[in-house]
């Protein structure tokens, strides 16, 4: 025991002294049972300890917890310290050979949960006002209605407003099964007021029958209150639940929107499905793990900092790759659907090969920056990942960023004419050619922020892209080609309907579903939900 | 001239062969020339007496012995080459490129493979009347579509059926809101995805990751003995030239005119009063079947099939055959398939690590340079040879 448990334990036991009742000191013959192998006959000597409240007890208690109680095989209780082993009834120290022959006196998880609380209960007559308030948390996790007379005792006497609060709820929890109906009563009206999903398992026992068919709790009055909390408490979770399975699938549908952005902008223009779209994806991850890891390497105290130079390289490395791709291959293909497809297929081949030679076939590790991790409880059962937020942001940011570079930019300007009609905008000067590379290095980018974002919620590797690329063009087939609006509808709707769906039927069947509704869905819009109107239209 | 085509319908057709050439149509190409007949009769007795006293005759240390590896890996290429032929029929020559065939290749698979489960009987690990990984999965019983199964014919007739059941919803649903082009590919590779990750769980009932293996009997025989393994490979070498004929037969029928005109303008050909729907949903159908035909006599020569036969990535593969066996002409799809597959196991052999790009590369180069695959590539030169 160090000096400043010393301090506590002495502090405790002055408190004792002042408001408890009379002392008892510990009848050895009580505690005895703790060095037996009866866990029943153990926790009456624990319940017994807790009943004597003096400072023998408190240390023996403290022991316990500590793994230093020692038992003889005589049924001499022992406490092992730095400087001796005494006796714990008597607080003598004993000769050595006791100690030698002495077993640690061993304890259930059932026990020590006990113990935890009896030494929480002890501190709920600290003088200290903090550590009053850690012994009432520590006893709100685990009420335990053999506390009930520390319990009585510190409700009585506290003072502070805030932590009799508290109390009164933990003293709730420990009269639920008073014997008193008024009490009951009372006692149920705070439990249901917490609106504490973790009452539930309180409250449920007194609206249930016992085996033989009649009440448990025998007084309808707290039945019926018991039952309005189960009633609340069901829909909180309900709720809870509710929320939860949007902002899954808003956060499905976030990334789903990163991945289809680009390539309805490029199948929108140039009547390109990109097989090789996935690809761009990871190079963008890829691009953030090569980012990081300079961050890791040469400055380590800007780390936190790093996703705003990975974006920009993320954007700059696919964009580029896009662009290569474009000049090299695709543009020779135009007009010729089918075989482009197969050609970025054969592209994503060598990109996915090429990165499994460099990087390694494993995954990679991409740490988020510190302000990324943890999340927003806004329920106990339902937490925000900060990353997912993020990422849900971000996505927004870059549809607004293409929204811009479509609707505000020359260039924009231009890709919508060539989408409209692209011999009529080759016949008033447009140069359908570079219009063409340069919005499928935009698709591209946009592809390579969407791999940064994922690279801060999942794995980075070679196969990232392949994971996502089926969906996102289900996403694109959904929402109409080379729509925005359309892409944000389809990404957002897949991620809901998904995480809707996944509950009840699992993930697999979910996909499944999703499918076969897509299909349905075609048959009454073959274009998707937003399609383009006019002599384009049919091409 | 409009007259007569508006009396066509009701005039026999001789009468419309006469009309045919006045309209400067090409006359319809029998079924095939006679050097072709006279050139697949040559091949066949080949193969018919070459394979079997190659494989059973001959000893095991001359240099003709035709090993089992050898055998296995031809009958493979053959399996593939059939299905690259069905593909072929849709793409080549309705310009639908589908990218799920290997779902109908491995449904075909899988109904075999449930009776060769099946005819393991109790000699399996566990040595229970039911599949090993039923038993390890604590089922009591069959599932209910399971039943019959242990019966080849049963089995034979579900190889044909499943495929058909599944391309022709799919193809009616597909078809009549006329999505297609990269449309349709997009979702038929959904399609095949959507069932590969329904394979791959084990609540399913086909076997989850792991699928059927082990097998060990087929109609009574041993499925690894040299006798059966040579059955197997004629029954393949038979069934691709009956498919290759087949396939023939339907392109050069009026029915494979109508499919050819839905390929190069379904609008126009609407426009006729044609409604392309019932032609794309045969060929789809067709070509489903013999997908499923290839993969039933893929499994028992492989002894194995699991999801992973039905992967996206597998479909593509089957349309790259076609494209450098060149597409839109019949011998193309076969040519293809031995020529990738045979690049396949040369580089998995020697180079592991760079068949992915070279598979990527054939599948940049190939559109790029050869448009026309091989056989394009062949008829130039006769073309060239000949001027």
């Amino acid at each position: 025991m160090n000096l400043r448990q010393y301090l506590r334990a002495v502090a405790v036991s002055a408190a004792l002294a002042c408001h408890g009742p009379a002392a008892f000191a510990l009848d050895a013959a009580d505690i005895a049972p703790l060095g037996g192998d009866d866990f029943d006959a153990k926790l009456a000597a624990i319940d017994k300890l807790i009943e004597t409240r003096d400072e023998s007890s408190f240390a023996l208690l403290k022991a316990l917890s500590d793994d230093n109680a020692l038992a003889t095989d005589a049924g001499q209780v022992l406490i092992r310290s730095d400087a001796a082993t005494r006796d714990a009834a008597t607080g003598r120290p004993v000769g050595q050979d006791v100690a030698d022959g002495a077993q640690p006196v061993t304890l259930n998880n059932l026990l020590r949960a006990k113990v935890a609380g009896a030494l929480a209960g002890l501190q709920l007559a600290s003088p200290d006002a903090a550590a009053r308030g850690a012994a009432i948390d520590t006893l709100l996790k685990n009420p335990d209605p053999s506390m009930k007379s520390l319990i009585d005792a510190a409700r009585a006497r506290e003072a502070d407003p805030a932590l009799k609060q508290r109390l009164d709820t933990l003293w709730s929890m420990t009269a639920l099964h008073a014997p008193d109906a008024a009490t009951r009563l009372e006692a149920v009206k705070l439990v249901a007021a917490r609106k504490d999903p973790g009452m539930y398992e309180l409250l449920r026992p007194l609206t249930a029958k016992s085996a033989t068919g009649a009440w448990q709790e025998p007084d309808p009055q707290v039945r019926a209150v018991a039952q309005q909390g189960i009633d609340t408490l069901d829909g909180i979770e309900r709720r809870g639940r509710i929320a939860g399975t949007l902002f899954a699938g808003l956060s499905l549908g976030s990334v789903l929107l990163l991945a289809a952005l680009g390539l309805a902008i490029t199948y929108g223009l140039i009547g390109v499905i990109n097989m090789a779209h996935g690809e761009f994806l990871m190079i963008g991850a890829y691009a953030t793990y090569v980012v990081q890891t300079l961050f890791q390497r040469y400055a380590p105290a800007a780390f936190d900092w790093y996703p705003l130079v990975a974006v920009p390289v993320a954007f700059l490395a696919a964009a580029l790759g896009g662009a290569v791709i474009e000049r090299l291959v695709l543009k020779h293909l135009y007009g010729r659907p089918l075989e482009t497809l197969l050609t970025t297929f054969g592209i994503s081949l060598i990109l996915i090969q090429g990165t499994r030679m460099i990087f390694g076939a494993q995954n990679v590790q991409v740490e988020n920056p510190s302000w990324m991790s943890g999340g927003v409880t806004v329920m106990q059962s339902l937490i925000l990942p900060y990353n997912r937020i993020a990422i849900l942001a971000f996505s927004l940011a870059v549809v607004a960023l293409a929204w811009a570079m479509l609707t505000r930019t020359r260039l924009g300007l231009f890709v919508r004419a060539v989408t409209q009609n692209r011999r009529m905008a080759a016949c008033v000067g447009v140069r359908t050619a570079r219009v063409d590379a340069y919005a499928f290095a935009f698709g591209a980018g946009i592809a390579g922020l969407g791999g940064c974002a994922l690279s801060q919620i999942g794995n980075v590797g070679p196969d990232l892209g392949q994971s996502y690329i089926i969906d996102s063009f289900m996403a694109v087939v959904l929402g109409g080609v080379g729509q925005i609006a359309g892409t944000v509808i389809g990404g957002f709707g897949l991620g809901l309907v998904s995480k809707a769906i996944e509950p009840f039927w699992g993930a697999v069947l979910a996909k499944i579903a999703v499918l076969v509704l897509i299909v349905l869905f075609i048959q009454k819009r073959p274009q998707g939900l937003f399609a383009l109107k006019g002599r384009s239209a049919e091409a | 001239m409009a007259v007569t085509i508006s009396t066509m319908p009701g005039i026999p057709s001789a009468a419309g062969q006469d009309i045919g050439r006045t309209l400067g149509l090409p006359p319809r190409p029998a079924l095939l020339s006679r050097n072709a007949w006279l050139a697949l009769l040559a091949l066949s007795i080949a193969v018919g007496i070459g394979v079997p006293v190659g494989a059973l005759v001959v000893p095991e240390t001359s240099a003709f012995h035709l090993s089992a590896y050898a055998m296995t890996l031809a009958g493979k290429f053959m399996c593939y080459a059939i299905g690259a032929l069905a593909l072929d029929l849709v793409w080549g020559y309705c310009g639908v490129l589908s990218l799920g065939h290997a779902l109908f290749f491995a449904l075909g698979g899988y109904a075999i493979g449930m009776y060769l489960m099946r005819s393991i009987g109790n000699e399996g690990v566990y040595g229970s009347d039911l599949p090993d990984f039923m038993v390890s999965l604590n089922w009591q019983a069959l599932p209910w579509y399971w039943e019959g199964t242990q019966h080849l014919g049963y089995a034979l007739l579900l190889v044909v059926l499943v495929p058909a059941a599944v391309a022709w919803i799919f193809g009616f649903f597909t078809f009549r809101s006329r999505v297609k082009g990269v449309y349709l590919s997009i979702i038929t590779q959904a399609l095949t995805f959507a069932a590969m990750l329904l394979f791959y769980r084990n609540e399913t009932g086909f076997g989850g990751n792991n699928g059927f293996t082990d097998f060990k009997r087929i109609a009574g025989f041993t499925i690894t003995h040299p006798g059966t393994r040579t059955a197997l490979f004629l029954l393949t070498f038979a069934t691709l030239v009956l498919a290759f004929i087949a396939a023939r037969a339907i392109v050069t029928s009026k029915l494979g005119r109508v499919v050819t005109a839905v390929r190069d303008g379904e609008t126009r050909l609407m426009f006729l009063g044609y409604n392309p729907l019932g032609y794309k949903l045969f060929v789809w159908t067709v070509s489903a079947i013999l997908c499923g035909i290839a993969g039933a006599l893929y499994v028992p020569q492989v002894g194995i099939i699991n999801p992973g036969e039905m992967s996206p990535g597998n479909s593509i593969e089957m349309a790259i055959w076609v494209a450098v066996g060149g597409r839109g002409t019949l011998i193309g799809p076969i040519v293809g398939a031995f020529a990738v597959n045979g690049a396949k196991s040369f580089f998995t052999a020697n180079f592991p690590e760079y068949w992915l790009f070279f598979l990527g590369l054939i599948f940049v180069l190939v559109p790029l340079l050869l448009p026309r695959g091989i056989m394009g590539l062949i008829g130039n030169v006769f073309k060239r040879s000949t001027h």
